[in-house]
């Protein structure tokens, strides 16, 4: 029990003057994905059901490749921030921090991992 | 963490029927029952209202409950005309108001609950009080720096036009309290009806701290919690639209970074 008042708890800690940077992100790599996404699922799909060195050639060339590298690093990158968004939802204290970077670190060895595969493919 | 169960001492038990009147026009109303000074766990009580000696409105059946079956029964109401707020309560699953809200509007049993996911006073009455503190927050009031006119702040028939839909809002708490965001995260989260209000002075063509009122709102939680579930645009007694108010302070933060 705290003897505040009604004004200094709705108040709390004050604003953090961050979120809209957030919020952009969000709506822009929406936007972003709606393109990147459909249009890898394309390659992907033509890919699909050929030979290990059809799939191997078809993600050596420049463009899969990159469009392959910038799916994992937007994707994952809204991932994780919307996955924060969510766990701040549900989640209080050290449940909610210890989730926010779970879901961060998840992301990022998605990201490497998708990445270093590309790597090996393409070049 | 959210808790997806009720505590025991919060589990809603079936209260007591009360005798039901000779009648051909007779509603049955389930109405939420709960007082701090038994000790007893919430129940809901069974009323019969003989609806050919009872006014149109889900307020007149509380009225007529209160005043001819049950006098126990607590519940706010004032003015009767959707205009003071009072009566707000959750009526057959909608969060509105009690005077406004037509009983023809209700099919089958009038099932009348206090405004959700707040603490109950007793009966259908919550404690506003956080939310009444999130209001004040936003500093609701005209805030200028400019020396006081000689007559009034002038304000053009356009700039005015600006505030229609929004100076409107009674502060039931309607929206607020159907908002899901505002459930789970309401100590932070300011919810629709504040940040409606606070949308009202920001763009208020007198005001002169919008600024500061930008400043104060750039908050993941006291903003950015709103995500466009429209709960509060569907349930607003009133017709207002909050979710949009909200997504135009949104837009303003952006602007101020893009």
């Amino acid at each position: 029990m705290r003897y505040l008042t009604d004004r200094k708890r709705a108040v709390g800690k004050g604003a953090a003057h961050t979120g809209t940077e957030h919020h952009w992100y969000m709506s822009a790599s929406a936007v972003a994905l709606a393109f990147l996404v459909p249009t890898w699922l394309y390659i992907f799909g033509h890919a699909l059901g050929q030979s290990h060195e059809a799939v191997v050639a078809t993600f050596a060339r420049p463009f899969p490749a990159i469009l392959t590298g910038l799916v994992l690093f937007v994707s994952m990158r809204h991932f994780a921030k919307g996955a924060t968004m969510m766990i701040e939802d549900y989640s209080h204290g050290s449940t909610r921090r210890g989730l926010v970077i779970l879901a961060h670190s998840l992301s990022y060895v998605i990201t490497a991992t998708g990445l270093y595969a590309l790597v090996k493919i393409a070049l | 963490m959210v808790q997806f169960t009720l505590p025991k001492n919060s589990k809603i038990r079936t209260g007591k029927t009360w005798p039901k009147p000779a009648g051909k026009n007779v509603r049955k109303f389930q109405i939420y029952r709960w007082s701090p000074d038994d000790g007893e766990n919430p129940r809901v009580d069974t009323y019969f209202v003989d609806m050919d000696s009872c006014g149109p409105m889900v307020l007149d059946a509380l009225i007529k409950i209160k005043n001819e079956i049950d006098p126990t029964l607590t519940f706010r109401r004032s003015c009767r005309e959707g205009i003071c707020g009072s009566c707000a309560m959750n009526i057959d699953g909608i969060n509105t108001l009690a005077c406004i809200y037509g009983l023809d509007e209700v099919r089958g049993d009038v099932k009348i609950y206090p405004l959700p996911h707040l603490p109950v006073i007793k009966d259908l009455i919550p404690d506003l009080t956080h939310f009444y503190a999130q209001h004040a927050s936003i500093m609701p009031w005209l805030e200028t720096k400019t020396n006081r006119p000689a007559k009034e702040w002038r304000q053009s028939i356009e700039d005015r036009k600006k505030l229609d839909g929004l100076y409107e809002c009674v502060m039931c708490a309607s929206c607020s309290t159907s908002c899901p965001s505002y459930w789970w995260n309401g100590d932070k989260y300011l919810g629709p009806a504040a940040l409606l209000h606070a949308y009202r002075w920001i763009i208020d063509s007198r005001d002169e701290a919008t600024p500061e009122r930008l400043d104060a709102l750039e908050d993941p939680f006291k903003l950015y919690r709103c995500h466009t579930i429209m709960n509060c645009a569907k349930t607003c007694p009133k017709g207002l639209n909050p979710a949009k108010a909200i997504a135009e302070i949104k837009r303003m933060m952006v602007d101020r970074v893009v």
